[in-house]
């Protein structure tokens, strides 16, 4: 309706029907994130033996998981910088060629005031997601911070530094003091566990999850094995560690003690990878700020058009929000590894069995497949945005103008 | 909480009704999508019939995404079983599927000859491939699908692409292809303006003899050249959802047993072919409106057909019968089928009214002229 309303409807119910559009993209943002974070940390649900898979336990801890509502609002938000920027990057390109200036200088404002709470938001939430994280990811913040040990809090914040995943340790780092502690822990007394520590804090739940697999092999056998299930019961919470070990030894009971180290060891995630693309990330946050903030400055003061500098950097900052938003989730999701479900199901357990020839087949075919769109998609978008409001021969009429932004 | 044996039956249920708003729905749009390139002789036809389905045959798909939603949620052993069995045949569909946006979206954004004709194509893709291939789908349930279970209960996939298209899933392919195009022909018979909807109804009355005879032969090779599957063991309807603990006979057959047991469910595979009869009748007729609804019934009545045969099962195993998921033994677990059936009952009467107020405002029959006056880009 909303694009095909454009005459059918009146403008009223048009308005309303467009806030649908923007209220329905949202929501299905919250409901993929409460699935996501449960994967990040796993709440609400609960292992069955009898069917061999988590089961639901309440409904409102999935929903209401605050690792899931800090993420929620910083995608979210993320997303509303992409479209900011958008805007932003072709309304620089317009005036930058004194072209359909005044809807121009009006885009700009109205992505500038938007962008700007957004980018503001997405840093504060990022920082929310950064102090959960460290609640019940505990790994993947020390690898972000390439933390081989824990420090004496409250920690410092590694600026800079060439995390060597070889001798575990980090060169030449730079740090900030404090500001880790206080972000991660919102204390200045409350420690930041280092790699070493949690590798070491891995290895007993390791040690602990052989026996629950053991209690589960035994139960799976016999349901009535009373004993057996006590046995589970005590060590239920560390079944992920048990299986994770399969993929060093095909029989876990009876493991040895280097394999249970090279099972603790791989529950540390790609330091370097998550080091730098936590920083890049948390760079271009920042630079967004200030991009919004300059942009602000300027429309406000009508001054847009005399800095072409500031309009050139407008134009070039086009593809970063989109760099940044992938380097979220390659902490997110590369950060989980070697996890599928937090702690519960190791990744080269959760996949299919579909053979490698398929999913090769697949995804060279996605890749060929998306690339060709990908190439169709840029072209019109850019015949489009050459020939303009102005080209296309609606403007000054206001509606389709419009128009034509919301098909771009 | 209510009863888990009724939360089944009624998940069963209700996958099955979204399987048939999908048919009813977007099964005209597959339909319109497969043929429009050859009924349409100009650009401007074929700009007319894409207007037909144009603006819902999205809302329209969503009937088959939340279909796999529900899949995924209530049945997630089918869900994960299928997905992965199926791979590449799923595969295909999906870019099949990408194509119909983006050959709506694309295709009047230039007006060379060349562009609208690759995109046309592209269309043609996305109606006619998925439309074959959901029939292919179908027949393998009844062929088996080759997976069994390891010990830590995933389900192990050892079939291939190939093995998908024996030739009983090729006919049911053309089954289900031109059940849809006889579907989007009597649309089309209804929307658009005179010259092309006797076009239309032509392609309907050959695409529903089609039909009923494919049909009728898919299902004669079903009672006598093909095994089919029986639970023998005792089934506690209620138990938690373990699908490697029981018993499958596999006999000549046997997928009509539920019809030798009770013979009134003959009525469903007859009203089939009887609404497929009528709807040629009512295109010879030129009534149109009520073609498409008899066609829809021909929609209803295939896929109650198929799944009153296969019940209680979901998704046989042809490697280990044993292992095949049954409405028993492969739903999520009592609590999860009560939420999500609390959703359905929230959100089902939004939907409906949502889509009627959408038909309401889009009523009326399909011209160039109305075109142009809507939409400046044409």
């Amino acid at each position: 309706m909303f694009f095909f309303g454009w005459q059918r409807l009146s403008k009223v119910t048009h308005l309303i029907v467009t806030g649908m559009v923007a209220l329905g993209s949202s929501l299905s943002a919250l409901w993929i994130l409460v699935a996501n974070e449960w994967m990040q940390n796993p709440v609400g649900a609960e292992f069955n033996y009898a069917t061999m898979r988590m089961e639901l336990t309440s409904f409102a801890a999935v929903l209401f998981n605050p690792v899931a509502q800090a993420k929620f609002v910083h995608t979210v938000a993320a997303g509303y910088v992409v479209g900011s920027v958008f805007v932003l990057a072709i309304s620089a390109w317009y005036l930058l060629r004194g072209r359909n200036v005044e809807i121009a200088q009006r885009s700009m404002a109205v992505a500038t005031s938007f962008g700007l709470a957004c980018s503001l938001s997405v840093v504060v939430r990022g920082d929310e997601s950064g102090y959960i994280a460290s609640e019940n990811q505990r790994m993947k913040i020390a690898a972000i911070e390439a933390a081989w040990h824990t420090e004496k809090a409250p920690a410092g914040f590694t600026l800079f530094g060439l995390p060597d995943v070889r001798e575990r340790k980090t060169h030449a780092e730079v740090k900030i003091p404090w500001v880790l502690g206080l972000i991660a822990t919102r204390s200045i007394d409350k420690e930041v566990p280092g790699i070493h520590e949690l590798v070491e804090h891995a290895t007993q739940r390791v040690q602990s999850g052989m026996r629950a697999h053991a209690a589960l092999q035994r139960l799976r056998e016999n349901p009535h094995d009373t004993s057996a299930r006590s046995e589970f019961e005590a060590h239920r919470a560390d079944l992920g560690y048990g299986l994770l070990l399969l993929r060093y030894t095909g029989d876990a009971a009876s493991a040895a003690p280097e394999q249970v180290e090279r099972t603790a060891w791989s529950t540390v995630p790609d330091v370097p990878v998550l080091f730098w693309s936590f920083r890049m990330m948390v760079a271009l946050g920042f630079f967004f700020i200030f991009l919004f903030s300059t942009a602000f400055y300027l429309a406000s003061r009508h001054l847009l058009e005399q800095n072409r500098w500031f309009l050139k950097l407008a134009f070039a900052s086009l593809p970063l929000p989109w760099i940044a938003a992938e380097l979220g989730w390659i902490v997110a999701e590369y950060g989980r590894q070697p996890w599928a479900i937090d702690g519960l199901l190791p990744t080269f357990l959760g996949v299919s069995t579909t053979s490698a020839a398929n999913v090769w087949l697949s995804l060279m075919g996605f890749v060929l497949f998306y690339t060709g769109l990908a190439i169709v998609d840029v072209y019109l978008m850019v015949r489009m945005i050459r020939r303009g409001p102005d080209g296309l021969g609606y403007w000054p009429q206001q509606v389709t103008a419009t128009e034509v932004l919301a098909h771009g | 909480m209510a009863d888990y044996e009724m939360l089944r039956l009624v998940w069963w249920l209700i996958l099955g009704a979204l399987l048939i708003g999908f048919a009813i729905t977007d099964g005209y749009d597959l339909g319109i999508g497969t043929m429009f390139r050859f009924l349409g002789r100009t650009d401007d036809d074929r700009r007319v019939l894409l207007e037909s389905i144009e603006p819902t045959w999205e809302g329209h798909q969503v009937w088959f995404i939340v279909g796999g939603g529900a899949a995924f949620a209530a049945w997630p052993l089918l869900y994960a079983a299928s997905f992965s069995g199926l791979y590449l045949a799923l595969f295909m569909v999906l870019v099949a599927l990408i194509l119909r946006p983006v050959g709506f979206a694309f295709r009047g954004k230039l007006t060379t000859s060349a562009w609208r004709n690759a995109w046309d194509w592209a269309l043609f893709v996305g109606g006619a491939v998925p439309a074959f291939l959901f029939g292919v789908a179908f027949a393998n349930l009844f062929l088996g699908i080759s997976f069994h279970f390891d010990e830590l209960q995933r389900p192990i996939f050892t079939g291939s692409f190939v093995a998908h298209l024996h030739p009983f899933a090729l006919l049911a392919g053309v089954v289900s292809l031109a059940m849809l195009v006889m579907h989007g022909a009597a649309w089309a018979a209804f929307k658009v303006d005179r010259l092309l909807a006797s076009r239309a109804a032509v392609v309907g009355q050959v695409a529903a003899i089609v039909f009923v005879v494919t049909f009728l032969v898919a299902g004669m090779w079903l009672a006598l050249g093909l095994d089919g599957q029986r639970v023998v063991s005792q089934v506690d309807t209620a138990a938690a959802s373990n699908p490697i603990l029981k018993t499958v006979e596999v006999t000549l057959g046997g997928w009509l047993a539920n019809y030798r047991a009770h013979p009134v469910l003959w009525l469903a595979p007859g009203v089939t072919m009887l609404s497929a009869l009528l709807t040629m009748l009512l295109l010879r007729m030129r009534r149109s409106g009520l073609a498409f609804l008899t066609s829809a019934l021909a929609q209803t009545g295939t896929i109650l057909t198929a799944g009153i045969a296969l019940f209680p099962f979901l998704m046989p195993s042809s490697a280990a019968p044993n292992h095949g998921l049954t409405v028993w033994d492969a739903s999520s677990s009592q609590k999860t089928l009560l939420i999500m059936l609390l959703g359905v009952v929230l959100f089902l009467p939004i939907v409906l009214s949502y889509t009627a107020w959408v038909f309401r405002v889009l009523r009326g029959e399909i011209t160039l002229e109305k075109i142009r006056r809507h939409t400046g880009f044409y």
